[in-house]
């Protein structure tokens, strides 16, 4: 099992490696895949002067590096939060974005952004994941328990009901330009993402994950439920608040930064699972490797396909992840 | 070696009384059967048992230990429970549902199931008849051969306590056939054995000793022979009913006749 195993991840890190560079190669500048690496050892102090030009030098560090990172952690981040949502409520529909999270991260991180504490966003962004996690299992225990379905319909109404706020919001204060900015950032954007960003997003993710990876054999144990878990020694409630807990925290961080992108958490655990199976020791780590180069990819399309306009990448994810939404359904339909 | 034994074991639940001073005892090297009408208490009492269930008031002591105030891995190493009916969406194999059963054996920092783990699992196993299934998924296997997954999985936990809620529901004749005597060569074996039963008759012939429980307090437990009485069954599950022998073991057989 060892032996399988290496080479999956092996084959991933350097998809991941081989991703970064070549997305920060895509662009108008023709920029060469050596010349990234000699960007990088320059600025890591490895090459004292590099023969790049300092304006192709400040495309790849100012402007490129700094988002293919945030797309990196983004999408390992969200992969990492779907998998987990999955596990703890048993429903293969869960993800951050279907369940409303998102959505109550960005009402949140809007508050805060129109209440003048720009810097607090990803405070009011958690904030708002929490709140609308808790109102979406609120919701979906009164319909009844939560099954996928329930949840989905409760993730639908809290979705909702935050997106009309954070459209209120908007639409009643933002102006112009700002206006176009917010409402690119709603839909899921990188786009001029800094370094700033880049570091928040990887410590989130390597702070939040590396704990929540530990717990990957307790998840196992939910496979067959809460008291089959709970006989398994597992301290079921503990760890289920620790853990939602923990998504809204890395969802409210992510969405701060690159607004809610969609079906990223959903579609990535659904393909790593078939070609690794459910256990968590192996699926969590090798969706966040997968969902990282996944979101490089998209996040590179939505920035070059119609260049020099700009595409949301939230509407990339979505167009590949609502047919792949589709097909899972169809394939829990006993379920559901 | 002294089993389990409940002692004036009370549950509370939304301000009723699931379990009102239940008292029982099951003995290693035994099969002890918990009967009784549906609502009566059974699935918590096991519960309480495994000390997932808080008691309002009592004690459940195995091997001279209060079960509910063990640590959860160290209860988990040496309880085990099956459940009604284990089903799941996930993508698990054969060979994974079972290796479940060693969570309580294994370190946060370990990544992978050691040699033992693998070797406990096989076993685990081949005593339940599975040996040749390690690699199917569990969503694509019968009833029967889930139900006996879920058997392998708990005694993966190399339980001396196992406790296990109808584990013949939903499984044709054969296979409850083969489950109960699965349990049985367990229970020879020195494990203490508690299982809820809904099949009278299934109870009579395979337990050693029968509980048996009614509006929360247990009314009667002993042998079959002594505790399977027309009058019990009336009173119990308003029912009319004769008892008869097994021609071949002289085990109680029970007659319905009707509802009362």
């Amino acid at each position: 099992m060892t032996r399988q195993k290496i080479p999956i991840y092996a084959s991933l890190l350097v998809l991941l490696l081989a991703s970064l560079v070549f997305a920060v190669t895509l662009g108008p500048a023709n920029i060469a895949p050596i010349e990234v690496w000699q960007a990088i050892g320059h600025h890591l102090g490895m090459v004292e002067t590099s023969p790049v030009s300092r304006l192709r030098d400040a495309i790849i560090w100012e402007l490129r590096l700094p988002r293919v990172l945030v797309a990196a952690g983004v999408g390992a981040g969200l992969a990492l939060c779907g998998a987990v949502m999955q596990a703890l409520t048993r429903n293969p529909l869960a993800d951050p974005y279907l369940l409303g999270l998102s959505s109550g991260a960005s009402l949140g991180a809007v508050i805060f952004l129109l209440s003048g504490a720009a810097l607090l966003m990803p405070l009011g962004a958690f904030i708002g994941a929490a709140s609308a996690m808790t109102l979406t299992l609120l919701v979906a225990r009164a319909l009844g328990g939560a099954t996928p379905t329930r949840a989905i319909l409760a993730g639908i109404c809290i979705s909702s009901l935050a997106a009309a706020a954070t459209s209120f919001l908007i639409f009643w204060s933002a102006t112009g330009d700002s206006y176009r900015e917010i409402l690119s950032w709603l839909m899921g954007s990188l786009s001029g993402v800094v370094w700033n960003d880049a570091i928040t997003v990887l410590v989130a993710v390597l702070a939040i994950g590396l704990p929540v990876l530990l717990s990957g054999r307790s998840l196992d144990a939910f496979a067959f439920g809460d008291s089959a878990a709970a006989s398994l020694g597992v301290d079921v409630s503990r760890l289920r608040w620790l853990l939602l807990g923990a998504t809204a925290l890395l969802t409210g961080v992510l969405v701060s930064i690159g607004g809610a992108i969609g079906f990223v958490g959903l579609i990535i655990p659904h393909v790593v699972r078939l070609a690794t199976g459910s256990r968590h020791r192996v699926l969590l780590p090798v969706s966040m490797l997968l969902g990282a180069s996944f979101m490089i990819w998209t996040d590179t399309a939505a920035r070059s396909l119609f260049a020099p306009r700009e595409l949301p990448v939230g509407i990339i994810t979505a167009l590949l992840g609502a047919p792949i939404f589709l097909l899972v359904l169809l394939r829990y339909r006993r379920m559901t | 070696m002294t089993g389990l034994i409940v002692s004036g074991a009370t549950v509370h639940a939304g301000g009723k009384t699931i379990l009102d001073s239940v008292s029982l005892t099951a003995m290693p090297g035994q099969l002890t059967g918990l009967i009784g009408p549906n609502g009566a208490g059974k699935s918590t009492l096991m519960h309480a048992a495994l000390g997932l269930t808080p008691l309002a008031s009592g004690t459940i002591n195995f091997d001279g230990q209060h079960l509910p105030a063990m640590p959860r891995r160290q209860r988990a190493q040496c309880a085990a429970f099956v459940e009604q009916s284990g089903s799941t969406e996930s993508h698990l194999a054969a060979r994974d549902v079972v290796m479940l059963g060693r969570i309580p054996f294994q370190s946060i920092w370990q990544s992978e199931p050691s040699p033992d783990d693998h070797a406990i699992v096989a076993q685990s196993m081949h005593i339940v008849g599975m040996a040749g299934l390690t690699d199917r998924l569990y969503r694509t296997l019968s009833g029967g051969e889930q139900q006996r997954l879920q058997i392998a999985r708990a005694l993966a936990q190399e339980p001396r306590l196992l406790i296990l809620d109808e584990p013949t529901n939903h499984l044709d004749v054969h296979a409850q056939l083969s489950v109960l005597h699965m349990l049985q060569t367990r229970a020879k074996a020195g494990c203490t054995i508690l299982l809820a039963l809904h099949d009278l008759n299934l109870a009579a012939s395979f337990c050693d000793s029968l509980v048996v429980l009614h509006q929360g307090a247990v009314v009667a437990q002993g042998a079959p022979e002594q505790v399977l009485t027309p009058a019990l069954l009336r009173q119990v599950y308003q029912v009319d009913a004769s008892l008869l022998a097994d021609p071949i073991t002289g085990r109680p057989l029970v007659a319905f006749h009707g509802p009362l």
